[in-house]
């Protein structure tokens, strides 16, 4: 059994988010240090807001101001924060009620331990230095007592209205959208039919597998039969000579690749094999290249696989050989 | 019978249909070295032999399992492989947990499309940081941008039912040890959840074969049969829901018809043990009820198949006749947002067909 196969595999993407009229209202309002929220037909005040009645399903569109004041309705600590959240030291994760909110925003608070944090505490918000129209425009909540002097940094913990103002919800060059990224690494498995293959392909040697019901063998193997649902285990060894079943000519030069246009691309049906794998085809003009060419694999110094295929001088198949496979 | 076989029949009166067979794998942690279809075939083959299935020859197959656990784009279709997918059958997906396949299965029989299912599910979380994958599903305007991950979710709610009143950290504690002791369950991962109060995450994959009618006696000596499924979502910004109930749990279990007669059984889609609170208050389970039996999804969580599962296993203690009626719950989403709740019930000695109802 060779050794398993595993490969680093990072997924990462910036997804650019439009913004609906009440969203962009509150993050462009974050942006300007005024957090909005959104009346209900009922009369609630939903922050942070959304752009429907999550009861009726209406469009809902009165604006209102809240605190940046407000209460924690639960909380938990997180002694080792993980990439991407909003504090590099352990933190609480809390629910915030601002005053003159029905409900609860979801955020931060930087605090000293657990011993300093409680269900019913009085926070305030600790704006980002630097707001550019997102929810991180709020750094973090910080514990807030009314009776302390007021020389934190949040400067201005009491300002907002303690009674929900309505807003215009307007302001200079609006937020209309979002840019989210997103990383996350993972390790990949192939699989223990294509490590066997892998393997075998290091020694110069293509390897297929035989399914046991239809007899089948399969190139590259995935270890099951996919005709008959059951598990391929035989390893057979195909080619390495084969047959171009079928090809395109490639005229457009992929981005980063240093094979010069137009080429061919080719199904080539090894010898032994019940399944056309891929390949490029080199040594032979790309404008004679043709179905039932035989062919064998070329390879490079460092190449785990081979890096491409060329005539072998044999006269061409029949096409009754390969019609199967095409 | 093949699809389209029954479509002309149009019927006017529900089927009945039955969970027949069920397999699940017994990994623990990383499957390693083993791709999705490896992982998958043994237990595929496993269920279709139960139900005398040979691949390929259920009417309908769906699977459930998250492209985002493995960190690739169709990643689902590898699995097809195994399911002896050639010439093409009737086939289905969905990005979620196996037990909304096995709803969507369930009403393709249902409507007289098919009269049995293969539904399958698999999950390798091994693949990647599931507590930071997780995050990807919450709200990408307010939520997700500050990347909770999914055991902090669960604190937050744990909190909310300690404050409450509903558990504290000691009940918590005989939870995690499944009726042991109460002393602490290992050290915090995100107070107020210890260790022991999370899912055992593992790679994992499960199957179900459904059936309708005649077919699922003849596939089966004590078919589970499905008396009611329905599923329910709540808001998806947690300060909008009560995080110490599970209304959409009630509703679902309500219309599933599960509080017309109590159940024996109950196979609750609870990973942390704050959540078995939240739904066995939500489900009115009592001291009578076995909850769990199987170890629930607190012993072992195959995210994508813990769902699935919880359906099979409850489906299987009726088989074996441990069970006259049973619950079983599947939950996605954070803090339990979205739940499925079922009510399966095998015949008792003198009931014969068509008297179950």
């Amino acid at each position: 059994m060779p050794e398993i196969l595993t490969a680093p595999l990072t997924v990462s993407f910036p997804f650019t988010r439009s913004l609906g009229p009440v969203q962009s209202a509150f993050l462009t309002g974050l942006r300007e240090r005024t957090v909005l929220g959104v009346r209900t037909r009922d009369g609630r005040i939903l922050v942070p807001p959304v752009e429907y009645d999550p009861v009726t399903a209406e469009e809902i569109r009165d604006l209102a101001e809240v605190a940046p004041t407000g209460t924690v309705t639960t909380w938990a600590w997180n002694p080792a924060p993980r990439p991407g959240q909003p504090l590099r030291t352990p933190f609480a994760w809390v629910l915030v009620r601002l005053d003159g909110a029905d409900t609860a925003l979801l955020h931060v608070l930087d605090a000293p331990g657990p011993h300093a944090v409680r269900t019913g505490m009085r926070v305030r918000i600790r704006w980002a230095p630097e707001r550019t129209g997102a929810i991180t425009d709020i750094g973090c909540f910080e514990p807030y007592d009314p009776h302390e002097d007021d020389g934190g940094d949040g400067g201005d913990g009491g300002d907002g209205p303690r009674t929900p103002a309505p807003h215009h919800g307007t302001f200079d060059d609006p937020v209309t959208g979002i840019v989210a990224p997103a990383r996350l690494d993972y390790t990949y498995t192939p699989g223990r039919a294509q490590s066997r293959h892998l393997a075998a392909l290091a020694g110069r040697r293509i390897t297929g597998e035989r399914c046991p019901s239809c007899s089948k063998v399969h190139v590259p193997p995935r270890g099951a039969c996919p005709t008959c649902g059951v598990a391929a285990t035989e390893q057979v060894e195909v080619g390495p000579r084969g047959t171009v079943t079928t090809f395109c000519i490639v005229n457009i030069k992929a981005k980063g690749a240093g094979i010069e246009v137009p080429y061919v691309y080719a199904h080539i049906a090894l010898d032994g094999a019940d399944l056309a794998l891929h390949g490029r085809i080199g040594g032979i003009p790309y404008d004679e290249v043709r179905m039932g060419l035989r062919v064998e694999p070329v390879w490079t110094a460092d190449g785990r696989h081979p890096d491409h295929y060329r005539p072998t001088g044999e006269p061409d198949a029949a096409y009754d050989t390969y019609k199967e496979l095409l | 019978m093949k699809p389209g076989g029954a479509g002309g029949a149009r019927r006017t009166a529900p089927r009945d249909v039955a969970i027949v067979a069920f397999a699940r794998s017994d990994h623990r942690g990383a499957a390693e070295g083993l791709s999705e279809t490896e992982m998958l075939l043994p237990v595929l083959h496993a269920a279709l032999e139960q139900a005398g299935l040979a691949p390929g020859e259920a009417d309908f197959t769906c699977s459930g399992s998250s492209d985002y656990l493995a960190g690739r784009p169709f990643s689902f279709t590898q699995t097809l492989d195994g399911v002896g997918a050639w010439p093409p059958v009737a086939e289905s997906h969905v990005e979620a947990d196996g037990a909304w396949a096995l709803f969507e299965a369930w009403v393709k029989i249902l409507t007289g499309r098919a009269d049995t299912a293969l539904v399958y599910a698999h999950g390798k979380p091994s693949a990647g940081p599931l507590r930071d994958v997780l995050t990807r599903q919450l709200d990408p305007y307010y939520v997700a941008p500050l990347w909770p991950d999914s055991v902090s979710l669960a604190a937050l709610q744990a909190q909310a039912l300690i404050d409450a009143g509903h558990t504290d950290e000691e009940a918590l504690a005989v939870l995690a040890r499944r009726g042991g002791d109460d002393a602490p369950a290992g050290e915090y991962v995100v107070r107020p959840l210890r260790a022991g109060d999370c899912p055992a995450v593992t790679d994992g994959a499960a199957a179900v074969v459904l059936a309708a009618a005649d077919t699922a006696r003849r596939m089966c000596a004590r078919p589970a049969w499905i008396r009611g499924i329905d599923h329910r979502i709540e808001a998806q910004a947690l300060g909008l829901r009560d995080l110490t109930d599970s209304p959409s749990t009630r509703l679902a279990a309500e219309r599933a018809g599960a509080f017309r007669a109590p159940v024996d059984t109950a196979e609750l889609h609870a990973p942390f043990t704050s959540q078995e609170v939240v739904l066995r208050r939500a489900l009115r389970l009592d001291d009578t009820v076995a909850v769990n039996p199987s170890g629930g999804a607190h012993a072992a969580d195959p995210v994508m198949a813990t769902g699935l599962i919880r359906l099979g296993e409850a489906a299987a203690r009726i088989h074996r006749g441990a069970s006259d009626r049973a619950l079983a719950h599947a939950t996605s989403g954070p803090c339990l947002q979205h739940n499925l709740v079922a009510v399966l019930e095998g015949e008792t000695e003198g009931e014969t067909k068509g008297e179950a109802r």
